[in-house]
């Protein structure tokens, strides 16, 4: 298991690098001048520009600068916006409303998801698991932009349940967004736990533990809900990355200070230290989750070994 | 060869020759999407102590849902026992509250399966998995149950027991893990073991060491064994009497002797010359022609009459012995034995 991590450990480097490149090619062939743009409608004066410009590489060839930003990247210097300020204090001021915001999120696509799937498998083709199949197949065909703008207008204006934007209250802030964030996977974790528990319900061993005389609830849990929830699990790990993804949408529309803002921002302002910082964070936040969960796969399926 | 009908007293408070278990009429029918089927239609047996029954039958006789209905493990919905009693130590179990009928499942009934690789749980510890019987019904704490486990597992005979207790059921050969599954439902010392097909999946070598592992159980418990199956060869080897399921009915019954020496029913008959015997050389075997019966669409009057060779109908037939028309109740043909066909004897004289 071990070497099996670090293989897979290892292995994240040429993949950072590929997605990193990527990211910074895909901001490089942006049009228009960014440094130009800073002035905004009073144009800066053309030596102003000529030295901006130098002084973020931006004439070198897309390699060179590539080659320039990784180097600088090794030393721990993730480099500053065109405003000066550093990339690194962007990302460590942001992160805690986006990891807020993504734990908010798993809290509901698990508790939610799993319960909702749950009720729903045991009694398959009963009352419950048609109003689980109905709302949840009409949650995954609305867009997570629209759900957040109809959530925001009748939960959070009209209803006043809820703050509309921003972080001044607490948690509480992050529920709403948090809901809606988690939306579509909780819709899925539902549809997921819910066909899981159906098919073990009828599996051989769970007739052996009925057989066995052990109480429903041993049944339920112990033998059918455990089997049920590995493939649950391994996709809410690797979900997490996603909803990192997702929060680009949420933290725009309920104007959250977290990450996602920031590289909606970036990617406007064609901030290309910023964008590749940031969403190279994201692909390693990914890969790292995904690690976890294959691990967390041999753990909770004694069948499945590495070596 | 058996011996018929040996009782081996184990505990002499029981009642000598009075069964342990008593089946009466069951019937259970399944609810489908293209109707009603009906897959047990009033089958009765009794099971004495240390008294082997072997219930014989092709796939879709009822057999193995009888013995589920026994359990009351059946799924209900689809399925539902629609009339019949179990009497098992003088009580209905149908009429029984849910949570009674849980109690009896291992310590008075038990019952092992015919695939031990799917019918363990594969996220469990072979170990666990026995354990549970003495957490589930005695309250035993979860090291404690880890050690009658590990006795459990030397009793029917796994070697390394001890360092074995932890490994998970794939990492058990095929014989070995129906050997987890015999410990597991003897755990708790239960009067009945309904095993059903419990040597289908293995191969022959290993088929024989299982089914001697369970004769040997019995005889040390005394325990009454219902043996599911639809090898001619184990029940043969084994078992004391036999009835032989057809369309969810029991269609004869005698000792394993008599009913395989001298079959009273056509469809016994057939079962007889469709196996290769010692006895006969160059022979061709016989197959009971047509199909099994579609348990939906039972046929009239006697089930098997579409595939006898015997069948009689029209003028042929005595009045109200009609193999298309009446139904032939399973009737005393010999002394101990029964038999449900209206040309019984015509078949014991054949």
């Amino acid at each position: 298991m071990g070497r099996y991590i670090a293989r897979r450990l290892l292995l994240t480097i040429p993949v950072m690098l590929g997605a990193s490149f990527l990211i910074f090619a895909l901001v490089y062939a942006l049009p228009g001048d960014p440094i130009r743009a800073l002035g905004g409608d009073r144009p800066l004066a053309p030596a102003v520009v000529a030295q901006l410009t130098d002084e973020f590489n931006l004439n070198d060839p897309l390699w060179l600068q590539y080659v320039k930003y990784v180097g600088d990247l090794l030393q721990g210097d993730f480099g500053t916006d065109f405003r000066g300020r550093e990339v690194l204090d962007t990302i460590t001021q942001r992160m805690p409303v986006t990891i807020k915001l993504a734990l908010v999120a798993i809290a509901f696509e698990i508790v939610i998801g799993i319960v909702a799937g749950v009720m729903a498998g045991i009694r398959k083709n009963g009352f419950f698991d048609n109003v689980v199949l109905v709302s949840t197949t009409l949650i995954v065909s609305i867009p997570i932009l629209v759900l957040a703008f109809v959530a925001q207008f009748t939960l959070g204006l009209q209803l006043g349940l809820f703050p509309i934007a921003g972080v001044n209250d607490g948690w509480y802030s992050y529920l709403l967004p948090g809901l809606v964030l988690a939306a579509g996977s909780l819709a899925y974790v539902a549809r997921l736990t819910r066909t899981s528990i159906a098919e073990n319900m009828r599996a051989d061993y769970v007739r052996t533990a009925r057989a066995k005389g052990l109480p429903r609830r041993d049944v339920i849990v112990r033998h059918t809900l455990r089997n049920s929830l590995i493939p649950v699990v391994t996709f809410v790990g690797a979900d997490i990355g996603t909803l990192m993804g997702g929060a680009i949408v949420t933290e725009t529309v309920f104007n959250l200070p977290g990450i996602g803002r920031a590289v909606f921002d970036a990617v406007r302002a064609q901030e290309g230290a910023v964008v590749v910082g940031i969403v190279t964070l994201l692909v390693f936040v990914f890969i790292f989750f995904n690690l976890v969960v294959d691990v967390l796969y041999a753990v909770l399926d004694p069948r499945i070994r590495y070596e | 060869m058996s011996t018929a009908s040996t009782s081996v007293p184990s505990s002499p408070a029981r009642g000598a020759g009075a069964p342990l278990l008593e089946v009466d009429d069951l019937r259970v029918q399944f609810r489908t999407g293209s109707g009603l089927v009906n897959a047990v239609n009033g089958v009765s047996y009794t099971v004495s102590e240390g008294e082997t029954v072997a219930i014989l039958g092709e796939s879709g006789s009822g057999k193995s849902v009888s013995a589920q209905a026994i359990m009351g493990i059946l799924d209900s919905p689809p399925a539902e026992v629609t009339s019949g009693r179990i009497v098992f130590e003088g009580r209905d179990l149908l009429t029984l509250p849910e949570e009674e009928q849980r109690r009896v499942r291992g310590p008075g009934i038990s019952m092992i399966f015919q695939d031990a690789l799917s019918s363990l749980n594969p996220v469990y510890s072979v170990g666990f998995q026995i354990g549970e019987m003495f957490r589930a019904h005695r309250g035993t704490s979860r090291k404690e149950a880890k050690q009658h486990a590990v006795e459990l597992m030397e009793r029917v005979r796994i070697p390394a027991a001890k360092e074995r207790v932890n490994d998970y059921p794939h990492q058990f050969s095929g014989g070995m893990r129906q050997r987890v599954m015999i410990a597991m439902a003897l755990a708790l010392d239960p009067r009945i073991l309904i095993a059903d097909e419990p040597t289908t999946a293995l191969d022959v070598t290993v088929q024989a060491q299982v089914m001697d592992l369970l004769k040997d159980l019995q005889r040390d418990t005394g325990m009454g064994l219902i043996l599911i199956t639809h090898d001619l060869g184990v029940v043969n080897e084994v078992a004391d009497n036999v009835a032989v399921m057809y369309a969810g009915r029991i269609v004869e019954r005698g000792t394993v002797d008599e009913v395989f020496g001298n079959p009273a029913h056509p469809y016994t008959d057939g079962l007889m010359r469709s196996i290769p015997q010692v006895e006969v050389k160059g022979g061709r075997l016989q197959p009971i022609g047509g199909q099994p019966p579609n348990l939906a669409a039972i046929p009239s009057g006697c089930p098997f009459h579409p595939r006898c060779p015997k069948r009689r109908t029209g003028a042929e037939a005595a009045p109200g012995r009609d193999c298309v028309a009446d139904v032939p109740p399973l009737r005393l043909v010999l002394p101990g034995r029964e038999a449900a066909c209206h040309y019984s004897e015509e078949v014991l004289d054949a």
